[in-house]
């Protein structure tokens, strides 16, 4: 009792600090029902970037009359979904999720599933759209996104090789350029320590064949011969990175890909797409960056990296009414009636009527070489944490693979059994 | 004062403390003793747009009938305290009975979480509070001898490091100790070494932190011991001259003893900043090689699946740790108001 009532006031201060309302007042000037929905409140959270705007506005078009349609995209949506779904009723309504941060609204039980709702008044959108978890719809997936290889054609002639498919390939081109003297750090990856360096060993550890747990538990089993082989390809690649790699994340990356100095890196689709349109790049570059597929390694033939998809979810503790109104607003957002030229390019959409654009090559390139979906695991992100809490000491050099890899499984299994997935 | 008139007046201060200090720190400490309930799984076909393929679930009606009868949880002692990610207790006895000397003892120390952010908390802690104590009294006898129509200008850009938002501040000094920023450019130059990365090496980045910290907070140690400046009696300080003591002479035995209570006072503040030192391991991504107290309770609580009970019990113990380090400067100051008294 005391914990949920701390929990509501420090929530209500996050809300009161960080929640914008846009309830569109044109919109309510009309005074007419739109997009069906005749009554119900609508509050949507999700992450920030071009493709979830669009997706807000879309729902946003929906007010009208009592019909409030508000909307808190932020890149703090990790932190507030959770606690803005657990009241009762839930301060949002909608929560655009990803394949992994679907998770921890799943474990507490916070999203209802979507059956009824589409039975009732259906949707423009494919069976492959809908996230079935159980034989339930329990997300409508509108977007998919991938962190694949991104190279520079123009650095990659003059050092006069061909385009790599595998990181060993990498690390030889890697070498060329810098015995050459193109770049002084030929890769560039968002190695910054933390949940960007240990999704490069979950993209690494997959390429290299491995699997994060021991079959139908939730002990960690990464290590082994291929956690070990995945540190060590890590570590080869570092050489060539920038020293502060450590602290790097994808805006580092990026703005050094725009500078003009990197000729090679790893990056997602929907952040290296809008580097294809040269705003704020040097010149030349945009023209010669292209977005090729996923590499792999170890001659294994398997994408190392892994896909993920962006959909919607419809908060459980909320009347039905508001869950109506969610539901035809998001429906309404996702609806092939909002692609253009300028909403094709912010996304590899699962909309019809989307046609590729050259910003998605590498992400389709990924879907095409079968990748790994980003695992939907309860206990997938303790894992995830733990590693990008340990890995930066077998990467700084203060220990062996071995040790690093066992401090990982360690610290995993503490936090786990405090979660109670493991006795 | 009558004891009818102090209750009254220290009413809205004691409901305050109660709402605001002691009622979080009981939430705080209660959430530490329990864990969550153990989780019921099953294995489902999950599909998304990629395919179908088998996963496990938690099976959330199964663990309902629990989840409602035990709201809090599994009550766990404290074992969240001993576990390997707080005091370690077993893990420091393997290393203990199990290391040479010293030094690998030491090193196996700093390999667990709780051990790694606290040496560097402590080292933080240790050398901030003087080095900002030392620095701010030079500076509040600078601008105290300085000209009456420079100090306004003078003051203001001193205090400048102090109104800066401290996230704002690491960033600004983390991006100008980039590679190609101003600092660490003019660093590789005048080391001739190309390859000179302040943010790439342990020592170098905690030497960055305690620069940061000190430039960060000198000028709250500026402000008060200038203010004390202001009280000094001139008459001694007359007659200290007149006796022919030299200025250092004067500084030494006249203005130090002078402020000396205003020195435990912002040993104090400092103390206790110090050793929540956070937003500058953010603002610098620091993590790789420095980690603190609070910033392990932050990672606790940023991560996907949210670990309430261990950011509670490191918390608990952070609230230890200040007791702990205030402890002397505390009893110091019981027995000189006893003394007093």
């Amino acid at each position: 009792m005391l914990k949920k009532l701390m929990l509501a006031a420090a929530m209500t201060v996050a809300f009161t600090a960080a929640n914008t309302t846009f309830t569109s007042t044109s919109a309510l000037a009309d005074g007419h029902a739109k997009c069906g929905i005749e009554n119900g409140r609508v509050n949507i959270i999700g992450n920030e970037f071009p493709a979830i705007q669009t997706i807000g506005t879309g729902a946003k078009a929906c007010a009208a009359g009592d019909v409030k349609i508000s909307a808190n995209l932020t890149k703090e949506h990790k932190n507030i979904q959770v606690p803005g779904l657990s009241g009762n009723p839930a301060e949002y309504t909608v929560a655009i999720v990803a394949n992994s941060s679907i998770v921890p609204l799943m474990n507490d039980d916070l999203i209802r599933p979507l059956d009824d709702l589409i039975a009732k008044h259906g949707g423009n959108f494919g069976k492959n759209q809908q996230i079935t978890i159980g034989g339930k719809v329990m997300a409508i997936g509108f977007m998919a996104n991938a962190q694949h290889f991104v190279y520079r054609k123009d650095m990659l002639e003059k050092a006069g090789m061909e385009a790599p498919k595998t990181y060993e390939d990498v690390l030889a081109v890697a070498k060329v350029m810098k015995d050459k003297g193109i770049a002084q750090y030929p890769f560039g990856g968002a190695y910054s320590a933390g949940w960007g360096l240990a999704q490069e060993f979950n993209n690494m550890y997959l390429g290299h064949g491995g699997k994060f747990f021991k079959d139908g538990s939730a002990m960690p089993s990464i290590n082994g011969p291929e956690g070990i082989a995945t540190l060590g390809m890590m570590k080869k690649l570092t050489a060539y990175m920038n020293p502060d790699f450590l602290t790097m994340n994808n805006n580092e990356i990026n703005a050094e890909w725009k500078a003009g100095n990197l000729p090679m890196m790893q990056m997602w689709g929907s952040r290296a797409g809008p580097l294809l349109t040269g705003e704020g790049s040097a010149p030349g570059v945009a023209e010669s960056t292209v977005l090729s597929g996923p590499l792999s390694v170890a001659g294994k033939g398997i994408p190392a990296t892994t896909l993920w998809w962006d959909g919607f979810t419809i908060a459980k503790n909320i009347s039905d009414a508001d869950a109506e109104a969610s539901y035809l607003a998001m429906v309404n957002a996702i609806d092939p009636k909002i692609m253009n030229d300028d909403v094709a390019t912010q996304a590899v959409w699962m909309i019809d009527g989307y046609k590729p654009t050259p910003a998605s090559a590498g992400v389709f390139a990924t879907m095409k070489a079968n990748a790994t979906p980003y695992p939907m695991l309860p206990y997938q992100a303790l894992l995830h944490s733990a590693l990008g809490a340990e890995l930066a000491d077998f990467l700084s050099g203060k220990e062996s693979a071995e040790k690093t890899l066992a401090d990982a499984e360690a610290a995993y299994i503490t936090a786990a059994k405090e979660k109670g997935f493991i006795k | 004062m009558k004891h009818r008139t102090f209750f009254w007046f220290f009413l809205p201060t004691a409901l305050a403390m109660l709402l605001f200090i002691f009622l979080p720190i009981v939430s705080v400490v209660t959430q530490s003793l329990f864990v969550d309930h153990q989780q019921v799984f099953r294995e489902v076909e999950n599909c998304d747009i990629f395919g179908c393929k088998n996963e496990m679930m938690i099976d959330n009606e199964a663990t309902e009938a629990l989840r409602e009868a035990q709201p809090l949880g599994r009550f766990a002692g404290l074992s969240t305290y001993f576990n390997r990610s707080h005091l370690a207790t077993t893990e420091v006895g393997q290393a203990w009975s199990g290391s040479q000397g010293w030094g690998e003892f030491l090193g196996l120390l700093i390999n667990l979480p709780f051990y790694k952010a606290l040496i560097f908390t402590l080292t933080f802690t240790f050398t901030v509070t003087p080095l900002l104590i030392v620095l701010g009294f030079v500076i509040a006898i600078a601008v105290n001898a300085l000209n009456q129509k420079l100090k306004g200008v003078v003051i203001f850009f001193s205090l400048l490091p102090m109104i800066v938002t401290p996230l704002v501040g690491s960033l600004i000094l983390f991006w100008m100790i980039d590679s190609r920023g101003i600092i660490g450019n003019t660093l590789q130059y005048l080391f001739a070494n190309p390859d000179l990365s302040l943010k790439a090496s342990t020592g170098l980045t905690w030497v960055m932190l305690i620069v940061y910290g000190v430039w960060h907070a000198a000028p709250f140690a500026f402000v008060v011991f200038y203010a004390g400046l202001q009280t000094l009696p001139q008459d001694t300080l007359e007659s200290a001259m007149i006796d022919g003591a030299t200025r250092w002479q004067r500084i030494r035995y006249v203005v130090i003893p002078h402020i000396m209570p205003l020195v435990t006072f912002v040993a104090l503040i400092q103390l206790m900043d110090n050793f929540r030192v956070f937003e500058p391991i953010v603002g610098f991504n620091a993590e790789a090689h420095a980690t603190s107290l609070s910033w392990i309770i932050y990672n606790d609580l940023g991560g996907e699946t949210r670990l309430l009970s261990s950011a509670a019990t490191t918390s608990v113990l952070t609230i230890i740790g200040v007791a702990i380090l205030l402890s002397p400067v505390l009893v110091r100051t019981w027995r000189d108001w006893n003394r007093k008294v």
